[in-house]
């Protein structure tokens, strides 16, 4: 015997499988914009890559890295003092940064009390917000003539105070939100049971800091220091405005540098005038991009791992 | 003998720990206050009311009125582009997808990854493309790659409490006869304030970049009529005006970076308290 669905019951299917169809379609459509994450990475590399594929073809790889002339109308394309810039402010940007944060993450999670971290988590939230141009404002009008007047004289140096120096305090000062905020992550996650086994066998609160949790968390405190490097390799209009920008591999903290950023954003206007000028620059920002993406791979995946349970 | 020195290594960490406190808040006073302190005392409401007048760059009247618009209509626009996208992205991640999905995996570390990079190679990246399809620098391109600038952080944010939504909350939704698409009133009500903080966080985050919109906004004395004109942005119009060699130009820069000091500790403030608030009342 056949039996026919009522009117009722007709409709109430058809709604049913509207419903079930509006699911679907709908978890198609974020499946596509998730999948565009992955997209915009692949293409962004390949686009850059193109765009450099030119003066990789006039030049090769390793000249273009070791070569330390630039003179873009005399189809000269040295990266060496960009390159040598770029790691002299942030490794000392990295190293200023790293002892303020580590110290100041260890005494909010282990020691502070709550009262003083709903004061401090403010100031870091400041930090963390404040645009890289009033970082590079704050520079030129304080770092970079303390370092004129106080820091050069006083090494018996003259300088103009535009240097790697200033550079690495404005960088260093913009990377410790970022550290303190991930290291804070990190410890949280050490397990309360090995704070309180070391605390039982009479070890004081520092030497459980020192033997549990930085030994505990360590993976997840390389990965994190990765990733302010990275961080702090982009930053584009502080170091801009602070560095110098003298083509000039740098011999020490008092030179003048110029990172690959700044590099990139203060030749954007002229770059047009020569193919190659363009490709030297997009060049630039393709080795950006490719050292960007392997830190952050690394560093992600472990801190995935790590911060999981 | 061992057992004092560890109480004495103790107390010099202590005095460390209190001293990197101590560095940071005078980090975060210097540079608020080098900031006010040169800014305040030129900042004039003509500035912040007025166009570019004729001698504007040597330093005769008018205000940068331009740019104060041109970044609010920059980061509208990508704020709401941006929400648009994450919180689908978020939801999808969420309930479409199980904990252990490896699609879900690959789509989180590529978002890590579009939050490491930095503004300038989005810059680079935007002008590139923009250059190939024929277009030239406009207040639409600058909006695009803001709306990239963003949307990572947008779904970083919103994910970092979508993870904790209870999956008996998402269950109990299923179980009287919801899709998992209708339950995306349940979800979006638990993350409101995550959703609020997120967007303050990134418009905090769009109106200080200047990197990304250098090459892509470009720069211009008047407010943009349409999406193909260029429009100026305040860090943008900041660093251009303290390269000037007039005094005059100069303290209009130090009195835009006031402006734009204050928009952001509002924000980041505002954003702080949002959390504190909303969070007791999670499930």
């Amino acid at each position: 015997m056949i039996v026919f669905p009522t009117p009722v019951q007709t409709t109430l299917l058809f709604y049913m499988n509207y419903r079930y169809l509006k699911d679907k379609v709908a978890g198609h459509l974020m499946f596509v914009l998730s999948a565009l994450s992955l997209l915009l990475v692949v293409s962004m590399g390949v686009g850059l890559y193109l765009k450099s594929a030119p003066i990789l073809a006039d030049h090769s790889l390793w000249s273009l890295i070791s070569a330390s002339e630039w003179k873009p109308m005399k189809n000269e394309f040295g990266f060496f003092p960009f390159i040598m810039g770029t790691a002299w402010v942030t490794v000392l940007a990295v190293a200023f940064a790293l002892p303020i944060s580590l110290l100041m993450a260890v005494f909010l999670t282990e020691y502070s009390r709550p009262w003083l971290r709903r004061y401090v988590f403010p100031l870091l939230d400041i930090l963390a917000g404040l645009p890289s141009v009033i970082y590079g404002v704050w520079g030129t009008l304080l770092i970079v003539p303390w370092i004129s007047e106080f820091v050069a004289p006083s090494l018996s140096r003259s300088s103009s105070g535009y240097t790697v120096l200033a550079g690495g305090i404005v960088l260093g000062v913009m990377a410790i939100p970022l550290l303190v905020s991930l290291f804070i992550e990190l410890f949280s996650n050490v397990s309360q049971d090995f704070r309180e086994a070391a605390l039982a066998l009479g070890a004081t609160r520092w030497q459980t800091v020192k033997h549990i949790v930085l030994r505990k968390s360590l993976p997840g405190l390389i990965a994190a220091v990765v990733l302010a490097v990275s961080r702090t390799l982009g930053e584009t209009i502080a170091v801009l405005m602070v560095c110098g920008n003298l083509a000039v591999a740098p011999g020490g903290l008092l030179d003048a540098c110029y990172p690959i950023p700044a590099l990139i954003a203060n030749n954007y206007g002229e770059m047009l005038s020569l193919p190659l000028y363009e490709s030297a620059l997009m060049f630039a920002a393709f080795i950006l991009f490719f050292v960007v993406l392997v830190f952050n791979l690394f560093s992600r995946i472990v801190l995935r791992k790590v911060t999981q349970y | 003998m061992s057992v004092k020195l560890k109480f004495i290594e103790e107390k010099i960490a202590r005095g460390f720990m209190l001293l990197s406190i101590l560095i940071v808040l005078f980090f975060v006073l210097n540079v608020l206050y080098a900031v006010l302190r040169r800014g305040l005392p030129v900042l004039t409401w003509e500035m912040v009311s007025s166009l570019p007048g004729g001698g504007f760059y040597i330093g005769k009247e008018g205000g940068f009125l331009n740019a104060i618009v041109g970044s609010l209509y920059i980061v509208l626009a990508s704020t709401t582009i941006g929400l648009l996208i994450a919180i689908p992205v978020v939801f999808y991640l969420n309930t479409y997808l199980k904990k252990t999905d490896r699609f879900a995996y690959v789509a989180r570390i590529a978002y890590d990854v579009l939050f490491g990079i930095p503004s300038i190679v989005y810059g680079a990246f935007g002008f590139t493309i923009m250059i190939y399809l024929g277009l030239r620098a406009s207040l639409l391109g600058g909006i695009i790659v803001e709306s990239l600038l963003i949307i990572p952080i947008l779904i970083r944010t919103l994910d970092e409490v979508a993870k904790n939504i209870p999956q008996d909350l998402l269950d109990s939704s299923y179980s009287i006869g919801s899709t998992r698409i209708e339950t995306i009133g349940v979800v979006v009500r638990q993350i409101a304030p995550a959703i609020a903080t997120a967007t303050l966080l990134s418009i905090g985050r769009s109106i200080g970049d200047a990197a990304g919109v250098m090459f892509t906004a470009g720069f211009s004395d008047s407010i943009p009529t349409s999406l193909s004109q260029q429009a100026a942005t305040l860090p943008l119009s900041v660093f251009f005006q303290l390269s000037a060699p007039q005094l005059e130009v100069q303290d209009r820069a130090y009195a835009a970076a006031v402006v734009l000091t204050v928009i952001v500790l509002i924000l980041s403030l505002s954003g702080r308290f949002i959390m504190n608030f909303f969070s007791k009342n999670k499930i």
